[in-house]
C-alpha cells in the first residue's frame, strides 16, 4: 500500500502549481477590484511554498508500501 | 446575508481536485479493507506519527476551526486554554498512564474496556450515550458546512448538507477508519496550508503581533492574568473554573475517553507507537492557537477599526461569530488562495464528520448491535453492518444538523455535550483504572447519576429554574463558564456515587482485573528503547513546552 505521505505530497504538489499559476496570471492581469494586501502577490509565493512541501513530501514517501 | 463570493476557474479546480482525492482515496484503500478489523481499526498498522495526526486532526473539524475563532472574537484570548491546560496534560496522561490499559487489552472501542473492566450494562449504556453524541457533532459539522458554503457561495442550506454528507458516507464505507485517518491526515496540511496564511496577512496588515494584542481590549488579551475576577475577562470566569472544569474534567473526559480520538491511538502498529501517538499529538495542538487564536483576535480588531470595513454577520439581530474566519478569508485571499481556503473548511468540516461516523460504527457495531441485538454475528456479518450503520449515522446527523442551526454560537453547544457524557465517563475510568474495589453496579449508577445531573443542570439553566451563578460560584459568568462548572459537578457526583455505591455491592474477582487496573496488570509487554525515544520523556518535553507557553503569554 502506497504511504500517506505520497498522497499528502501528490495533493500539495498539484494545489500549489494551480495556486502558484493563479498568483502568475493575477500578476500579469491584475484583478479590477484586488483584495486587501495584494500588491503581497500571496497566491504566487505560497503557492510555491505549497509545492516545496508536496515535492519533500512526495520524495519522502516515494518508496514505503506500509501505512 | 452577505452578497456571494465569486469563484474562479482556479477556485473550483482546487475544490474539485479535492473531492476527487478523498473519492479516489476510498475507492484505492477499498482493495485493503478486507476483514472487519481492517474496516473498524485500519489494521492496526499505523505508525505514531500517522496515528497522532489522524487523533489530533479527528478533533480539529471546520465546526473547531470555525468555533473556535469565533468564541476568540466572543471571549478573547482565554480560548487558548482550550489548546493548552485544556488540552495538554490531558494528552501526556493518555499516553504515559492509560494507553497501556486501553492497547494491551485488544479491545476495540471503550465500552469495550468497560464490558472487560465492570460489566455488560455499563458498556451500552455508555455505547448509547457515546452514539447519541457522535450523532449529535457529525450534525453540528453538517451545520458548520452548510454555513461556509452558505457564506462563501450563496448555495442552499438543504443542498449542501445533502451533498457533502453524501461525500462522506461514500469513502467512509468504502474503507472505514483508514479511509477516513487518510483524509484527516490530508486535512491537518490542507488546514495549515489553506488556513495558517490568514493569520499572518492578518498580522501584516495590523502591523505585528505586539500591535494585535496591544489594540485588543485588555480583558481579552491575557490569559491568567485576569482570571481572579470573572468581571476581568472576557469570558466571566475565575481561574478555579477553567482549572477544574476545562482543565481536568472536560480535557481529560474528552482526550482520554472519547473514543472519537482514542480509536486512531488503537489504529497503531505496537504498545509504543499507541502510547506516542497523543504525546506527538500534543506538540501539534500547542501550535494551534497560532492559527486560531491569532485569526480570532486579528478579528477583533478590525471590527473595532471603523475603517477596515471589517464586521462579522448580523443575522436576525445576532452577531454570528462563526462568520470570523469566512469573512477573513474573503478579505484576504484572492483567486487560488480562496479555493485553497474553501477546500481547507471543506476538508475540515468532511474530515470531521468522517471521524464521528466511523467511531461510531465501531460502536454500533459492537457494543450496540453484537453487544445486545446479535451475539452470533460473523466477523463478516459485522463488516456489513459497519458500512451500513454508516449511512444510517449520516442520515441522523442530517436530522440532526437542523436542530443544531437553532444556537448561536456553535462551540458552546458542543461544550454542553461534552459535559453530558465525557465529564462523568472520566470520572469512571479513573476510578476504573486505578481503584480496583470499585464495583460493576458503583460504575453503572455513578454515570447514571452523573449524566442526568449534567443534563438537569443544562436544562435547569437553560429553562432559568435556577440561576447559573449557583453553579459557577461566581457573578457575571458566561454560557461557557456555566458549561465549565456543570462538567466539574457532573464529574464530582459520578466519581462520589461510583464510590458510594462500590462500598455496598459485589467486586469483581482481582483475578479477572489483570491488565485492566494499575497495580493488579503483570506489566505491559513493551520493548525497552533508548531514553530519547520513551514517551515518558517526550510527556515531559511538552509539559515544560506548555508551562513556558502560559507564562509568556499570562
Amino acid at each position: 500500500m502506497r504511504s500517506i505521505w505520497f498522497f499528502v505530497g501528490l495533493m500539495l504538489l498539484v494545489m500549489g502549481a494551480i495556486v502558484t499559476a493563479a498568483g502568475a496570471w493575477q500578476l500579469a492581469r491584475p484583478p479590477a477590484a484586488p483584495k486587501v494586501l495584494a500588491q503581497y502577490h500571496p497566491s504566487l509565493w505560497w503557492g510555491l511554498v505549497m509545492m516545496v512541501f508536496g515535492g519533500v513530501f512526495l520524495w519522502a514517501g516515494r518508496r514505503r508500501t506500509d501505512a | 446575508m452577505q452578497q456571494a463570493i465569486g469563484l474562479t476557474v482556479f477556485d473550483w479546480l482546487v475544490i474539485a481536485i479535492y473531492f476527487a482525492f478523498v473519492i479516489g482515496l476510498g475507492i484505492y484503500l477499498k482493495r485493503y479493507t478486507r476483514s472487519e478489523e481492517d474496516f473498524f481499526l485500519a489494521g492496526r498498522r499505523n505508525s505514531s506519527w500517522v496515528a497522532g495526526l489522524a487523533f489530533l486532526s479527528a478533533n480539529l473539524g471546520a465546526l473547531e476551526l470555525l468555533g473556535m475563532t469565533g468564541n476568540t472574537f466572543k471571549y478573547g484570548m482565554y480560548v487558548a486554554h482550550f489548546y493548552w491546560i485544556g488540552a495538554i496534560p490531558a494528552m501526556v496522561f493518555l499516553g504515559i498512564y492509560m494507553m497501556p490499559f486501553y492497547y494491551s487489552s485488544r479491545i476495540k472501542s471503550i465500552p469495550g474496556y468497560l464490558k472487560l473492566r465492570f460489566d455488560e450494562k455499563t458498556r451500552v449504556l455508555n455505547g448509547i450515550a457515546f452514539g447519541v453524541m457522535t450523532i449529535l457533532v457529525s450534525g453540528i459539522n453538517l451545520y458548520a458546512m452548510a454555513l461556509v458554503l452558505h457564506t462563501f457561495l450563496g448555495w442552499n442550506w438543504d443542498a449542501s448538507m445533502w451533498a457533502s454528507a453524501v461525500t462522506v458516507a461514500a469513502y467512509v464505507t468504502l474503507s472505514g477508519l483508514m479511509s477516513a485517518i487518510f483524509t484527516e491526515i490530508i486535512q491537518f496540511f490542507l488546514i495549515w496550508f489553506g488556513l495558517f496564511l490568514v493569520s499572518i496577512l492578518g498580522i501584516v496588515e495590523i502591523g505585528g503581533v505586539d500591535e494585535v494584542l496591544r489594540r485588543v481590549p485588555p480583558a481579552f488579551a491575557a490569559l491568567w492574568s485576569t482570571s481572579a475576577d470573572p468581571a476581568a475577562n472576557g469570558m466571566m470566569i475565575t481561574w478555579a473554573g477553567i482549572v477544574l472544569g476545562l482543565g481536568f474534567v472536560l480535557s481529560f473526559g474528552y482526550w482520554t475517553t472519547d473514543f472519537l480520538v482514542v480509536q486512531r491511538a488503537f489504529s497503531a502498529r505496537d504498545l509504543r507507537a499507541a502510547r506516542m501517538t497523543p504525546i506527538l499529538a500534543s506538540f501539534f495542538k500547542m501550535a494551534l492557537p497560532f492559527l486560531v487564536i491569532i485569526t480570532g483576535l486579528v478579528a477583533i480588531v478590525l471590527s473595532r477599526d471603523a475603517g477596515s470595513g471589517f464586521q462579522l454577520l448580523v443575522d436576525k439581530g445576532q452577531v454570528n461569530y462563526d462568520s470570523a474566519l469566512p469573512l477573513l478569508i474573503a478579505r484576504y485571499y484572492p483567486a487560488g488562495l480562496m479555493g485553497l481556503g474553501v477546500t481547507a473548511l471543506l476538508a475540515g468540516f468532511m474530515a470531521g464528520q468522517a471521524g464521528n461516523i466511523s467511531a461510531f460504527n465501531t460502536v454500533w457495531t459492537y457494543d450496540i448491535y453484537h453487544s445486545v441485538l446479535n451475539r452470533g454475528a460473523s466477523p463478516r456479518h459485522l463488516l456489513w453492518m459497519g458500512r451500513v450503520s454508516t449511512v444510517a449515522g449520516i442520515l441522523l446527523s442530517i436530522v440532526t444538523a437542523y436542530w443544531a442551526k437553532s444556537f448561536p454560537s456553535i462551540m458552546d453547544y458542543m461544550q454542553a455535550i461534552f459535559s453530558w457524557v465525557n465529564a462523568p465517563l472520566f470520572a469512571t475510568m479513573l476510578l476504573g483504572m486505578f481503584v480496583w474495589w470499585i464495583t460493576p453496579n458503583g460504575a453503572f449508577w455513578g454515570l447514571v447519576t452523573g449524566m442526568s445531573s449534567s443534563v438537569l443542570l443544562y436544562l435547569g439553566v437553560k429553562f432559568q429554574w435556577f440561576d447559573a451563578a449557583r453553579i459557577t460560584l461566581s457573578h457575571p459568568y458566561s454560557d461557557m463558564a456555566a458549561n465549565f462548572w456543570r462538567a466539574w459537578w457532573a464529574w464530582l457526583i459520578c466519581f462520589g456515587v461510583t464510590i458510594a455505591v462500590s462500598l455496598f455491592t459485589a467486586r469483581k474477582p482481582r483475578e479477572e482485573l489483570a491488565g485492566l487496573v494499575k497495580g493488579l496488570s503483570a506489566g505491559a509487554a513493551e520493548a525497552p528503547v533508548p531514553w530519547q525515544r520513551r514517551p515518558e520523556f517526550w510527556g515531559v518535553v511538552a509539559l515544560v513546552l506548555l508551562v513556558a507557553l502560559n507564562v509568556y503569554f499570562w
